[in-house]
């Protein structure tokens, strides 16, 4: 049964519904791009799903899924390898999404797009590989106070192996970078910044252009943590001028466990490999091992093929949903909730920085945000609650833990009265 | 609310969560433990004060979420006075009463109040919220004195 709730704002008439081309009418029409993603048409404990948890992964699209189903029924072999039909059709779709994204992302070859098993990884490949390469005793990486763990962890690991030291980038009580203590913190002995595009707990959009131009000026190499940008920014690496980009395709609409390195060339062609095994090499004997080229370098063992072809059916579905338009309508429902939500009495919303997107971080007054996760999954609404695997930036806001609300395009006005609703039934049970 | 979560979030349980009963630190304490639970941010400090293997007094400190704060707040009310090996049977009655596998096995009778915590039973991701406390009340006794930290991870 559906229970597919339109936006007040919009009419959806029954042809627009049909929403397979996957292009949405002006002005933003949320029910037929609701009617693309069959996991949102269900009750959970009796009440419509209202999926509030994009940031930690967002849901598929039709088209997504049928990438994915029509490899395997029609086209599935290993990559790279045999000759026969069905290894050349799926050498094809996966290479086809190699160039595909490279488009999608604007960068200049589809050699600078790596696969990999998500953001996560394409940190540890890049700070493994170009990190250990070019860091000695005394350097420093450069993070800021807002980033995931997957982006501490790799560059506190590699500092202490070589003795290098990880400087931090302040923040100011509404979440915005500390632009000037950045600027401060540049100097002779910084190899390598990297931030994220987007914070996921707070929402902040960080000044890239910004940050990249001040780190040029100490030729410092750039990494983008993307994870939280792909879905609701347009990117173009080559305007951007990042020397890495990192993202995951379940973020992005498309598969879990898939994701891109984005590197430029001429740094990807000078790194070491980062693991070792099949597909990475040109030739093997063992006396002497010849690697191949990049992207191949990058990527040993059978990638995840289904889900790279998923994830570039993603992007094309995302460009066809227009970067010019969806991203308004997030912005516009972000208002309304960040309205909403400040009515309600001893609610304090965590990031009010001046940019930033559909995310909003709260905490409640007397009530832990574990509670009150568990109580909106019984009105139907689907939360993420917890430190966000942002631990220091929980600290930065002397807080254990927030509930937070992410928004895609496909949530509704509606959706968020359901969240306001059930937050007004909690703080009455824990009066 | 409906009928599970009515089991989960019980008004006594909502009761300890606003009021905690032995919530303070015990500068003489003899057995001392911290218990983490990283999913949630959960922190908290017990304090034991043992005297002829009898557990003279307990109290603890931290935050939490409801269901770990009641359940601490309901495990010192329910360990003092306890002999240490009457509590360690406890230990083990409430691990039974939390976990889901063990469903029909526990003995709720001699759990008295503490059965009020079976409703977490339908709620797997928050059987750590309301044991975490246990854990650490455990910790405590295995660290003999010494400073100890457990994670519920």
């Amino acid at each position: 049964m559906s229970n597919d709730k339109s936006n007040k704002m919009e009419t959806a008439g029954a042809s627009a519904l049909d929403g397979r081309s996957g292009i949405a009418a002006k002005p933003f029409d949320v029910a037929a791009v609701r009617a693309q993603f069959p996991v949102l048409h269900q009750n959970v404990h009796g009440q419509p799903l209202a999926y509030l948890d994009n940031a930690a992964t967002s849901q598929k699209p039709a088209v997504v899924i049928d990438a994915v189903r029509t490899y395997y029924e029609k086209d599935n072999a290993n990559i790279h390898r045999a000759v026969h039909t069905l290894s050349e059709r799926a050498t094809s779709l996966y290479e086809g999404a190699r160039r595909s994204i490279q488009k999608a992302i604007g960068a200049s070859s589809s050699k600078e797009v790596i696969f990999t098993r998500g953001t996560t990884e394409s940190i540890n490949l890049i700070a493994a590989s170009y990190g250990r390469s070019v860091l000695s005793e005394g350097d420093e990486v450069v993070i800021s106070t807002m980033e995931h763990h997957s982006n501490i962890v790799p560059w506190f690991m590699l500092c202490e192996e070589k003795g290098a030291r990880l400087r931090v980038v302040p923040i100011d009580d509404k979440g915005d970078l500390d632009l000037d203590a950045f600027a401060g913190m540049l100097g002779p002995r910084t190899k390598i910044v990297s931030m994220c595009h987007i914070s996921n707990t707070l929402g902040t959009i960080n000044p890239l252009k910004e940050i990249i131009r001040l780190a040029r000026e100490h030729n410092v190499c750039v990494v983008v943590d993307g994870a939280q940008g792909i879905p609701h920014v347009k990117i173009n690496v080559n305007e951007l001028d990042c020397d890495f980009y990192a993202f995951s395709s379940h973020k992005a609409y498309g598969p879990t466990g898939t994701g891109v390195l984005y590197g430029k060339q001429h740094i990807l062609e000078k790194m070491p490999p980062y693991q070792g095994g099949g597909d990475m090499i040109a030739s093997v004997s063992f006396d002497k091992i010849t690697y191949a080229d990049v992207p191949a370098k990058f990527e040993a063992g059978t990638p995840n093929i289904a889900g790279s072809i998923g994830l570039a059916a993603a992007l094309d579905f995302l460009e066809q949903l227009d970067y010019g338009v969806f991203p308004d309508y997030e912005d516009e429902l972000l208002a309304y909730a960040h309205d909403q939500l400040q009515q309600l009495d001893g609610l304090r919303i965590i990031g009010q920085a001046k940019e930033k997107t559909s995310v909003i971080s709260f905490i409640i007054d007397r009530i832990h945000p574990h509670d009150i996760g568990t109580m909106l999954d019984n009105e139907g609404v689907a939360v993420r609650t917890g430190h966000h695997c942002t631990q220091p930036l929980m600290e930065r806001f002397n807080v254990p833990a927030t509930t937070r609300a992410s928004f895609s395009f496909y949530n509704t006005r509606e959706e968020v009265d359901q969240l306001v609703a059930g937050l007004k039934k909690i703080m009455k049970v824990f009066r | 609310m409906n009928s599970e979560l009515r089991d989960l979030y019980q008004d006594i349980i909502l009761d300890h969560n606003k009021n905690p009963k032995n919530f303070r630190r015990m500068e003489n304490a003899t057995l001392h433990a911290e218990g983490h639970n990283p999913l949630c941010g959960d922190k908290l400090e017990l304090f034991l004060r043992v005297e002829n293997e009898i557990i003279v007094d307990v109290s603890f400190e931290g935050e939490g979420c409801a269901i770990s704060k009641a359940s601490a707040s309901l495990m010192t009310t329910f360990l003092n006075g306890k002999s240490l090996s009457e509590a360690m049977a406890v230990f083990d009655g409430f691990q039974k009463l939390v976990t889901v596998e063990s469903e029909g096995d526990a003995d709720f009778e001699s759990m008295g109040k503490l059965a009020v915590f079976a409703g977490v039973r339908e709620y797997p991701s928050r059987i750590k919220c309301a044991i975490l406390a246990w854990h650490t009340f455990k910790s405590a006794l295995d660290s003999g004195g010494n400073e100890s930290t457990i994670s519920t991870e």
